[in-house]
């Protein structure tokens, strides 16, 4: 079968995107080929800074034929249907219509058959509209041409079963042709094969597959630090820059002052990984910083790299240099000063909501009423809460943001002088080890995979600050949309959830909630409104927490039924709810309580039976059947049993008395008429299935369980 | 001396004057008002909007007042140069262009590693971006490489291309100079070497001195809300080149209350914000003008 090779020639793509436009023009590609008849089963893309292509290894020549039968009006139609089929059909005149009998009579009948356009032809028309609907993240125009590329697109080389395919892109060359490495080997290279494609730009210092470029760098690496007995620090996100920053990667192994070391390693890190992207070395015993760095060429240096290297060396110094001199300037000073604290005053954390420093009085006030949930020591949590936004005003955190929370925990555990002298010389102390913590953890989760905080000081802080966050946007009506989330609300509550689960706090949500809104409004009904919202959105978190974690969804509506606002014990009933319902007993109950509950739905639809007579009591004496008889009795007893299990929450053994009731269930809807024309019995076994689905929502509300 | 490696700071900028000349640019000189790049000169601010060619390319001094630090930081200016290159519409071989001027100056590409990054040019005070890199040349940024999209709020037709060269800071890579002032500002053989810092540290000192202690806010914001309110005069009388002048040095005015920090953040979105909206105003009538 032959092969289509594709190949579109550019300026530097941003590293950033070239995986995903790789992913792009395979699905346009298959959309459009595809609507055009055209099938195959291998294609192959790849990316690099200039270029972005795909290669196909089996496409037919031609697209299928296309052979069908239309069928017309009846023989004798009127002349308007008759002319509305020929222009449908595309016929010129009925005679090239056949006619067909059948019982109804005579009607016309249209074959059309068409031939497949052949697959070059349909390349050249359906690749201009892949490459002018190309969904980049960011695009361009260049000198007066329309057309938008992610930056000057130079050629579009199209080759189908060895011959050269013209495609018409005004202001774009066409020609079955590539270009080598920008500096190596800039001359054209003509293209015939996808295969001989590749081995031309090995040849001329291409290497033209992302994946490859990172196979060749990770292998770089690691043999440059064994021979040193370093460690490389491995690095996803950087790695798949550095492949898409060159086409043929050159390792520089570079060394950096030591005396650098002294810096935070956060800060060296960051220095390099965002200006510079380079890889850190580490010593792999110590698991501390090694003063070298890796980075990667686009060029076999004439020198073997020496220039590269000590040009790269020289500028890693000056951005060290001065991360140094913001460094140094921040530890003049203990990390709480009025000084930072004006500053905080006069930053705006939002328009509406006052500045940073309002926030951190707000902040305090919460993780002390926190403190009664969490157990965190009082004093902690305040002198936390006053430090853990001053890093933000800090020269190191004003040239790296990333490192806010970081820096503060750094400059809170330098010990300092306190000024005071005791018979053992001047003492000096840093700020207490869960304090400084709290100024870092108090941030995190930053995501579902951060880690959360464990100290108490930590848990505390991280809670109120998120609440506080979740409060103050919502008294302002700034909410998350479907789209957009510009402050971060969902990872704030996902945070408050996440935090309380792990940390298994046991707060009323409600209680929790309107500690956070008093700050906001003085209105009791606006604060119980806002509390209810919040707590639904909290809700919906926990909702897609426990769906991530691989629990159903539905059980969370089932539990949620009973007005509790204490999300560790809501999931340990979603936990004891999952388990029962995998049990065989639970299952049937369920389909028990579901039969049940449609009898008496039924009934009241009917007008047979109200909420009135439901509340009445079963008539024990009346009871006919031994089925019924042992129903009764298994719900006097599963009934208080689970009811006092849940008062202890204890949610398994609940559930455990509650399926103790599969079996009489079971017999119950065997053996007994719920409907019998006896209007004592019937009313006694309708009574029955009520306590039975009073039992059952002592646990959950088992109408919202699925299946 | 077209292959004659340059020896000094001035000779970089003479080296890529004689180079962008060869390629056809009017070679200007630079703008007499306080700007902050020297993409702010109306030869590239203006002449880039309107269908009408033009290249052109020219040293601008630019002003950053919050950047002073007294002379005593090895590469930060609050005055410093940037060589800046304007074409339009954007030659398609631009890229081979800029890398040839790399050459000139003495930057082998087969000797250092040259690299386009991804670095997307925004000014919103004239409401102008595009896509482009920086050029890092063993890894330190040399130069901004942008194609122009929209300026003053408009888009362009056709795209101007834009180099931008920070001439201190490629000086200092070509001749592995660590310290700004201890850059030869002429030959070093010449019967009067001059240093960098020979012509500029007493300024640095002084106009660190001036932008953070003793430059005037209140009066800087009176001339502020003066600057604006002239440019609006000037706009509505039709006179779109001076009200560009009043524009800049509105700005620059801005620049200066902003180092002397009494610029709240809030504050700090609104003073940009008026500014753009001159920018804006003189961008759409020069426009306009050459479009008629």
């Amino acid at each position: 079968m032959p092969e289509l090779f594709i190949e579109l020639f550019s300026e530097e793509i941003p590293a950033r995107m070239q995986k995903r436009a790789e992913e792009d023009l395979d699905k346009l590609i298959h959309e459009k080929l595809g609507a055009r008849g055209l099938k195959w089963t291998v294609s192959t893309t790849f990316s690099s800074p200039r270029r972005l292509g795909v290669c196909i290894a089996d496409l037919p020549a031609k697209a299928a034929d296309i052979n069908e039968e239309k069928k017309g009006p009846r023989v004798g139609a009127p002349d308007q249907a008759i002319q509305g089929f020929l222009r449908s059909a595309g016929l010129a005149s009925i005679d090239q219509a056949q006619v067909v009998e059948d019982k109804k009579g005579a009607f016309y009948v249209a074959r059309i058959e068409r031939a497949g356009a052949a697959t070059s032809a349909i390349v050249q028309e359906v690749l201009p509209e892949i490459i002018r609907q190309f969904p980049w993240p960011k695009s361009m125009r260049s000198q007066s041409s329309d057309l938008q590329w992610v930056r000057p697109l130079h050629n579009i080389c199209c080759v189908f079963d060895g011959r050269e395919v013209k495609i018409d892109v005004v202001g774009v060359g066409s020609e079955a042709a590539t270009w080598g490495h920008r500096f190596h080997a800039p001359a054209k290279i003509a293209v015939k094969s996808f295969e001989q494609w590749d081995r031309d730009l090995r040849a001329a210092k291409v290497i033209p597959f992302g994946g490859n470029r990172k196979d060749y760098i990770v292998e770089a690496s690691k043999k440059a630090c064994a021979e040193r007995g370093l460690e490389w620090v491995e690095d996803p996100g950087l790695l798949e820059e550095v492949a898409g920053l060159c086409e043929w990667p050159q390792i520089i192994f570079g060394d950096m002052d030591p005396a650098f070391l002294d810096l935070p390693a956060e800060v060296i890190r960051l220095s390099m990984r965002t200006h510079q992207k380079y890889f850190a070395v580490r010593d792999p015993k110590t698991k501390k910083l090694a003063p070298h760095f890796i980075a990667f060429a686009n060029v076999q240096a004439k020198d073997g790299g020496k220039a590269i290297a000590a040009g790269n060396r020289r500028v890693l110094s000056a951005r060290l240099n001065d991360a140094r001199f913001f460094w140094e300037t921040d530890k003049k000073t203990p990390l709480f000063t009025e000084e930072r604290k004006e500053k905080l005053k006069k930053i705006v954390f939002h328009q509406k909501l006052g500045s940073v420093w309002d926030k951190v009085e707000r902040v305090k006030a919460l993780a002390v009423e926190l403190c009664a949930v969490t157990g965190a020591d009082k004093e902690q949590v305040i002198r936390a809460a006053d430090l853990c936004k001053m890093d933000l005003v800090t020269e190191t955190v004003g040239e790296f943001p990333e490192l806010q929370g970081r820096i503060g925990r750094e400059l809170a555990s330098l010990i300092r002088p306190t000024g005071e002298v005791t018979s053992k010389g001047a003492s000096a102390v840093s700020e207490h080890d869960s304090v400084a913590v709290a100024v870092e953890d108090h941030y995190r989760p930053l995501g579902p995979n951060d880690r959360v905080p464990t100290d108490k000081v930590a848990v505390t802080l991280a809670l109120a600050d998120k609440l506080d966050t979740l409060a103050a946007f919502w008294s302002i009506d700034e909410r998350p949309t479907g789209s957009s989330d510009a402050y971060g609300l969902r990872r704030a509550a996902l945070g408050v959830v996440r935090v309380l689960l792990a940390g298994n706090e046991r707060a009323s949500l409600n209680k929790t909630l309107l500690g956070a809104l008093r700050p906001f409004t003085t209105d009791d009904g606006e604060v119980m409104r806002l509390r209810n919202f919040l707590r639904e959105f909290l809700f919906e978190r926990l909702k897609v927490q426990l769906r991530d974690s691989g629990k159903r969804h539905d059980l969370l509506d089932a539990v949620l039924k009973g007005q509790d606002d204490d999300l560790v014990r809501i999931v340990a009933r979603v936990e004891a709810l999952d388990a029962v319902l995998k049990t065989e007993d639970g299952a049937n109950l369920l389909a028990g309580y579901k039969r049940a509950a449609n009898i008496l739905a039924a009934e009241e639809k009917k007008g047979k039976w109200s909420a009135g007579e439901a509340r009445g009591q079963v008539d024990a004496a009346k009871l006919a059947e031994p089925a019924e008889k042992a129903l009764h009795e298994a719900l006097g007893k599963a009934l208080p049993a689970a009811r006092a299990a849940v008062e202890r929450e204890d949610f398994a053994a609940a559930m455990k008395a509650l399926s103790s009731l599969r079996a009489p269930v079971d017999a119950f809807f065997e053996k007994v008429l719920v409907n019998d024309s006896q209007e004592q019995l019937r009313r006694n076994r309708l009574l029955l299935l009520t306590r039975l689905v009073e039992a059952t929502s002592a646990v959950a509300d088992f109408s919202k369980i699925e299946g | 001396m077209a292959n004659d490696a340059p020896r000094c700071f001035q000779d970089v900028i003479l080296t890529l004057q004689t180079y962008w000349a060869e390629q056809g640019c009017a070679i200007l000189q630079p703008y007499d008002t306080e700007v902050g790049a020297g993409t702010l000169h109306p030869a590239t601010t203006l002449r880039a909007l309107g269908s009408k060619p033009w290249r052109a390319a020219y040293v601008q001094p630019s002003r950053r007042p919050k950047d002073g630090r007294y002379g005593e930081n090895p590469n930060r200016l609050q005055h410093y140069y940037q060589f800046q290159v304007i074409l339009k519409p954007n030659p398609p071989n631009l890229q081979d262009l800029y890398l040839q001027s790399l050459v000139r100056i003495g930057i082998d590409p087969l000797l250092h590693d040259i690299r386009f990054v991804e670095d997307d040019w925004e000014n919103p005070t004239v409401g102008a971006w595009g896509l482009g890199w920086e050029v890092w040349c063993d890894g330190m940024e040399v130069s901004q490489y942008t194609y122009f999209q929209q300026v003053g709020g408009l888009d362009v037709r056709p795209v101007s291309g834009e180099l931008t060269y920070g001439l201190e800071r490629l000086a200092m890579y070509v001749f592995g100079v660590d310290r700004v002032y201890d850059l030869p500002f002429n030959d070093p053989a010449s019967a009067t070497p001059l240093t960098y810092g020979d012509i500029f540290l007493e300024n640095e000192k002084q106009q660190s001195r001036f932008n953070f202690e003793l430059s005037d806010a209140e009066q800087n914001l009176r001339w502020f809300t003066d600057a604006e309110a002239t440019a609006k005069r000037l706009l509505e009388a039709g006179a779109v080149l001076p009200a560009f002048d009043y524009t800049l040095k509105a700005s620059h005015l801005f620049n200066l209350l902003d180092a002397r920090g009494v610029v709240s953040p809030t504050e700090r979105q609104s003073f940009i914000a008026r500014v753009r909206d001159l920018a804006k105003g003189c961008a759409s009538a020069w426009a306009e003008s050459q479009n008629a």
